[in-house]
């Protein structure tokens, strides 16, 4: 085939959209948008790499702190959230042996993910709204530096997001529960109790001849956890975003809301508790249970001590609702025993939590050698490395003594927050990826494995390095949030934008390869409507 | 003498033998499963072993920085230790107001900056002449925000606010204006 035929049609041809139930259809939208707002994520990145090694003079510090305050947002919503999304109301449905409960919700999930990551970014991009993630209060509210209008677009946009959430939690729960017809009766209540691990005593305590069957398989029960945290933060978001909407509508009217009426750290400690069912709570629980489901598909081995796991998958949920006092650890009017207890002690069980995830999968791994070395395992590898790295990190910054020392500088962001969310999460999703690739496409064959490997390679040391370079500074006072004008860091940040570079050229020849793999008419096929309407997971031929 | 850039090196050192050794591990890993040979299985012992080893390691960590980073105890029971010297500093859009031009100070002194904001969430940190960080804190409207602290060195030193508070807050820089007498 020459270069154009296998840029219109895919590799060999072989991927046929036509062929794709509307299941499939449905995954690979989310897969596909989710690369692509990566794409945009890692631009913006780009653009901050440049403007930290030397600040842009036509390019305003407004236009630098809207491009900070839109970037983590979309990686989150539009990248992580989508590609975790897709893969896991395919997979529920995978595990449980029966059709996914609304296909038609899971639809408006997308189209509400994405639209709405577009509509934040988009308000952004125009209006330099930039409040940050964190939103600090009265930040957000601040009429003076922004305009409660724009402000109300953006939050607007996280507002539908929240929405396609709840509706993503919503039918995961009822597929979980649910008798579909022509099937037998499926004990709803028994199955909750079991997914979300609230039947734990069970399955640890009793003697091992009278244990009952877990009702729900281990990577369900991972999806469930983790789902539940997702539920909590969407509210937690929902309830602030409605909070400063009331600010910006009654701006917009001509009243001023008194800005005190808020306790500045009573917001942060809630927002913060929200914040963390995300970083400390559904990304390490789905990232844990997607560990075990690609360690048993890759070694085709049972899961190695998986009733262990399943107990700290469950301590990992209780763990991720009182952690969220580390990110307090430098409010002097914080009371200490917040700090001690949730911001040191309960969040070192992180470092066992996930250290035990790390150490079962690779055993698994183990137990299945020879293994040869593919491309879903070298990312997944390279997934176990990444939180080998930040974990330990982010334990270290969670020290009173230490974070008064660390707190807002390069450290956090480097180290600990990029290599979790690039080296360990990410390559963890492309290796999902990579292995659901021919699962998805009805046998679509990878276009160029020299591709694939110098995606590995220059993803895993562009990200490494940009965390080491990062860190490096931080420790030396580098802060984040902030523009160093006189070039103070800049052979650090010369170091780190060379490695951002690498990561940028990994992510182009993935797409590049992605889109030989299917083809151009493949990717617009994928968006279309199916042709079958069957409730099935593949084609029935196959 | 334990000052935040003796603490800010061992760090330093420490996370980078532990970074070299994981990636090590995970490269020696990925060569030797696809080596052919006999999978054992891991004994359940062994395993117990490694899970205390992990607690082991998280709780020590606090352990440790609690009794050897000196300003870990005095920050816990600040209300009760008499300050030498008391800085009253307010912040008011996106400016430090400082109760004189320079804040003087003797080494060895113990002073609290107590800053007050009238409006956003500031940060509040006190930096080297080679920029490196000697402490900071975050400063909460409505309430109070105090930081004790003991120089060990003498010299002059830079505040400049650590949280974003918006478009503005990167110039809150006050270059210079701690001076720690011999
Ligand atoms: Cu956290």
């Amino acid at each position: 085939m020459n270069f154009k035929d296998t840029l219109l049609n895919g590799n060999e041809g072989l991927f046929k959209p036509a062929s794709l139930t509307p299941m499939q259809k449905l995954a690979l939208r989310f897969v596909v948008t989710g690369i692509l707002f990566y794409g945009l994520t890692a631009l913006e990145g780009m653009i901050m790499r440049v403007y930290q090694v030397k600040p842009i003079p036509t390019f305003n510090s407004e236009h630098y702190f809207s491009l900070l305050t839109a970037h983590p947002l979309v990686g989150i919503f539009g990248s992580s959230y989508s590609i975790v999304f897709g893969a896991f109301l395919f997979l529920v449905p995978f595990f449980m042996k029966k059709p996914l409960w609304s296909i038609k919700m899971g639809n408006w999930t997308f189209i509400l993910v994405a639209g709405g990551t577009f509509v934040f970014w988009f308000s952004d991009f125009l209006t330099h709204f930039a409040p940050l993630y964190t939103l600090y209060w009265p930040l957000p509210a601040d009429f003076t530096q922004f305009n409660p209008l724009s402000g109300s677009f953006f939050i607007l946009g996280i507002a539908i997001v929240m929405v396609g959430t709840l509706l993503f939690v919503f039918n995961i729960f009822k597929t979980i529960t649910y008798t579909p017809e022509g099937y037998e009766k499926v004990p709803g209540c028994a199955m909750l109790a079991s997914a979300t691990g609230f039947s734990w005593k069970e399955s640890i305590f009793r003697r091992k001849s009278k244990r009952r069957e877990n009702l729900v398989s281990l990577p369900v029960a991972a999806v469930a956890r983790g789902t539940v945290d997702t539920l909590l933060n969407a509210l937690i978001i929902t309830f602030t975003g409605v909070l400063i909407l009331v600010y910006m509508i009654a701006a917009v009217m001509g009243f001023n809301l008194e800005h005190s009426a808020i306790d500045a750290l009573l917001y942060k400690n809630w927002f913060w508790w929200g914040l963390d069912l995300i970083a400390d709570g559904l990304v390490l629980i789905f990232v844990a249970g997607t560990w075990y489901i690609l360690a048993t598909m890759i070694s085709g081995k049972e899961l190695y001590m998986a009733r262990i796991a399943r107990l700290a998958l469950w301590v990992e949920l209780v763990v991720s609702w009182t952690v969220w006092s580390h990110h307090l650890l430098s409010d002097q009017a914080q009371p200490g025993y917040l700090k001690v207890v949730s911001g040191e002690l309960v969040t070192a069980f992180e470092l066992i939590t996930q250290g035990l995830a790390f150490f079962i999968t690779l055993i698994t791994l183990w137990s299945a050698r020879p293994l040869k070395m593919t491309n879903p395992l070298k990312f997944l590898l390279g997934g176990l490395l990444g939180f080998g790295l930040a974990v330990p990190a982010g334990i270290i910054q969670a020290d009173i003594g230490l974070n008064r020392i660390l707190h807002n500088t390069q450290w956090i962001v480097g180290p600990h927050v990029h290599v979790a969310i690039l080296v360990g999460l990410t390559m963890t999703l492309y290796s999902a990826i990579y292995l659901l690739l021919p699962i998805l496409t009805n046998g679509a064959k990878l276009y160029s494995q020299k591709l694939a490997n110098f995606h590995f390679w220059a993803h895993l040391t562009g990200g490494i390095g940009m965390g080491a370079f990062m860190g490096m500074a931080g420790l030396k006072g580098m802060l984040r949030r902030t523009i160093y004008y006189e070039g103070e860091y800049r052979i650090y940040m010369i170091l780190a934008g060379i490695c951002g570079a690498l990561l940028f050229l990994a992510f182009l020849a993935f797409l590049y390869n992605i889109i030989m793999t299917v083809g151009i008419k493949g990717v617009f096929g994928i968006f279309t409507p199916a042709e079958s309407d069957t409730k099935e997971l593949l084609p029935e031929n196959k | 003498m334990v000052n935040s850039e003796l603490v800010l090196n061992g760090q330093t050192y420490a996370y980078t033998i532990y970074a070299i050794v994981v990636i090590l591990f995970i490269l020696g890993f990925a060569y030797q499963v696809t080596k052919p040979g006999k999978a054992g299985v891991l004994k359940t012992s062994l395993f117990v072993v490694l899970v205390v080893c992990l607690t082991v390691l998280g709780v020590s960590l606090h352990i440790t920085t609690s009794k050897t980073i000196p300003w870990v105890p005095m920050d816990l029971n600040r209300a009760d230790i008499k300050p030498d010297k008391v800085f009253n500093i307010t912040v008011v859009k996106h400016q430090f107001q400082l109760p004189s031009d320079k804040l003087e100070m003797k080494k060895g002194d113990i002073v609290v900056f107590d800053v007050t904001s009238n409006d956003l969430t500031y940060g509040f940190g006190i930096f080297r002449q080679n920029k490196t960080m000697v402490c900071q804190m975050q400063v909460v409207p409505g309430h109070k925000n105090d930081l004790m602290w003991k120089f060990e060195e003498s010299g002059t030193y830079t505040i400049r606010s650590t949280e974003y508070s918006g478009p503005e807050g990167h110039q809150m820089i006050l270059k210079d204006v701690v001076i720690v007498n011999e």
